[in-house]
């Protein structure tokens, strides 16, 4: 994971579902060794805007780029190459092997070796904190864990982007903070660029140098956390939700 | 060794003796068995072959197959036509058996993964090629359309035209199933290996962990049709005879599948365990229907077979991920954390 960050480039993004349009001219920047946030509340289109980042579907309209290549439209493996690692919302483990394969599949994609695919699985294991159950069937695990062996699986492809789709969902606070702390640690020592969609606010104000918020598939908002958190078009549609 | 370590993986020693055991009886067997014995055994060895061949698709790759015997089928066809006309060595002829059942394999696998058919969806086209293809070769003239195609029971004997007695019948399936053993496991272990489970376990987040889910699938069906050629070289000289309406028979698809399923789908040594299972499950049934038979002076056409319906049904309800699982953990054959080697010196 000495490989860096890379910088992500989002220009004019959008998606319809059958004529529903789930994100509308979303566009945005993460500088090389940043961590944003995208925010907003439920179905504003931010799981959508990854997984066009992420080639799960091509966009409708706009374009992706990494470190100044164009990536849109590619499939999700060769956006994988491309350096970009990703967690599903909904967690999807390979249900049926131990943890260490899960990870050990994610990290065959830059180390060919097995045996030494299975010491770089084994090492992000253990920063995740999931050394202990490595030998576990992942269909086991408890949500939290799940959650954390989506971050180990994704860290595990060495990516240069790493796209958290609600990680601390369900976590509990202590929990949240050890992820933060990890997530920040690791930002630190590698650079690595991240780009998360978070509702744990708590998790969002810690982490994050940028917050970018969507709203009915639009961006509405865009800036430092102090100014998102002040910014009166926010909290009306989204941190205002909390308080009522 | 590396190459012993990676072969017997999470084996236990105990697990080693057994295996080493298990094959040193079936080298020996048939020095000591009746030629009936042998030619139960004999089919026990081939449908553990044929199922390894099929679990490669199903077991570890997630792709559902129901239309294996359509690899069987153009293997055996394609050999035995080669000898039949031109008196080709069926070893030569089961090369040109292997590409030709990689080639139907392939366009089914392109068809079917091109357009991501998934499930039931690519069982029905691996169906219907199958059944197009019998249909074909019951107008194929040339290797005796429906009337069947026999192999010269005359001729030189020996290995190099597989003309020959039962017992190097049994010794070429149980070198087959041996090495397909032994390639399955080293695949298994292989970037490859993972990154079949991974498209089995969960397609979408196998392609975000950068598996190229498309090549995964192709290379197992193509892997997966040249086993199956291989053993329907073997049954056709084996049994002398082909016929469209049996070679390409969806009951032999079924076949194909049942030991495998039975004995664990996806792991090694379960398509062996199951087509024991399942050849003596049903040599035990046909005595045992005939017995009642005699008894009660009754036809009991079709009772051995509810037998073993209701046998099959019984050992899927309650060993629902195979026999070989639960027997191994029982008897203590594999290590329960495959990845902590066990105290030094002792092997449990
Ligand atoms: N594959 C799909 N097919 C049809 N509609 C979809 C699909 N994916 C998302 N949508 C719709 O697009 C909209 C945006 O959904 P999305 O999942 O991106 O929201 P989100 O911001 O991630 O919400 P949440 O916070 O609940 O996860 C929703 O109305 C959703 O129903
Ligand atoms: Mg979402």
């Amino acid at each position: 994971m000495s490989t860096g960050g890379a910088t992500l480039n989002v220009r004019g993004l959008g998606k319809s579902f059958r004529g529903l349009r789930a994100v509308h001219d979303v566009g945005f920047d993460v500088p090389a060794g940043a961590i944003h946030a995208l925010i907003g509340p439920n179905g504003a289109g931010k799981t959508t805007t990854f997984n066009m980042i992420a080639g799960v579907f091509p966009p409708s309209a706009g374009t992706v780029q990494l470190d100044g290549r164009t990536i849109t439209g590619l499939r999700p493996d060769r956006v994988c190459d491309a350096g970009i690692g990703r967690t599903f919302q909904i967690v999807k483990p390979f249900p049926g092997l131990s943890v260490l394969d899960n990870v050990l599949i994610g990290a065959l994609k830059r180390e060919p070796d097995v045996s030494r695919a299975r010491d770089r699985a084994l090492t992000v294991l253990r920063e995740l904190g999931l050394h202990d159950k490595r030998a576990m069937t992942a269909s086991n695990l408890t949500l939290p864990d799940r959650k954390r062996l989506e971050v180990a699986r994704a860290l595990a492809t060495q990516p240069r982007l790493l796209l958290l789709d609600e990680v601390m969902a369900g976590l509990r606070p202590t929990e949240t903070d050890q992820m933060v702390a990890f997530l920040r640690e690791l930002n630190a020592r590698t650079g690595l660029t991240i780009l998360l969609i978070e509702h744990v606010m708590r998790a969002v104000m810690a982490l994050s140098q940028h917050i970018v918020v969507l709203n009915y598939g639009e961006k509405i908002a865009e800036g430092s956390p102090e100014a998102i958190a002040r910014d009166q078009r926010v909290l009306d549609v989204y941190l205002g939700q909390d308080a009522h | 060794m590396r190459l012993w370590h990676r072969l017997t993986g999470d084996m236990t020693t105990r697990g080693q003796v057994a295996l080493a055991m298990f094959a040193a009886l079936l080298l020996a067997a048939p020095a000591f068995i009746g030629s009936y014995p042998l030619s139960i055994l004999i089919l026990v060895v081939y449908f553990a072959y044929i199922g390894q061949a099929w679990n490669v698709m199903m077991g570890f790759a997630g792709q559902l197959s129901l239309g294996h015997a359509l690899y069987l089928g153009l293997g055996g066809y394609t050999a035995a036509a080669l000898a039949f006309h031109f008196g080709v060595s069926p070893w030569i002829g089961m090369i040109a058996g292997v590409l030709v059942a990689m080639l139907a394999g392939g366009i089914v696998g392109f068809l079917g993964f091109r357009f991501s058919l998934a499930g039931v969806y690519f069982a029905l086209l691996t169906i219907a090629f199958a059944e197009f293809t019998r249909i074909l070769f019951d107008h194929f003239k040339w290797v005796g359309g429906s009337a069947g195609l026999f192999l010269k029971v005359s001729g030189d004997p020996g290995l190099w035209h597989l003309r020959g007695g039962p017992v190097m019948f049994y010794y070429v399936i149980l070198a087959m199933a041996a090495l397909a053993l032994v390639a399955c496991r080293l695949m298994l272990t292989s970037r490859l290996g993972y990154h079949w489970l991974a498209i089995r376990e969960d397609p979408e987040a196998a392609q975000a962990s950068g598996v190229d889910v498309f090549r995964g699938k192709m290379i197992a069906v193509l892997i997966s049709s040249g086993m199956a050629a291989v053993g329907g070289v073997w049954a056709a000289f084996y049994y002398k005879n082909l016929f469209p309406e049996t070679a390409f028979a969806m009951g032999r698809s079924i076949e194909v599948i049942l030991a495998p399923i039975i004995g664990g789908l996806g792991t090694l040594i379960g398509p062996f365990i199951g087509a024991a299972v399942l050849v003596s499950l049903g040599d035990v049934f046909t005595i045992a229907a005939e017995k009642i038979g005699e008894i009660f002076g009754v036809k009991t056409a079709g009772l051995k077979q509810i037998f073993y319906g209701l046998a099959l049904l019984a050992i899927v309800a309650f060993r629902r991920d195979g026999v070989w699982p639960w027997l191994a953990r029982k008897l203590g054959f594999v290590h329960s954390d495959p990845y902590l080697p066990p105290p030094a010196g002792k092997g449990r």
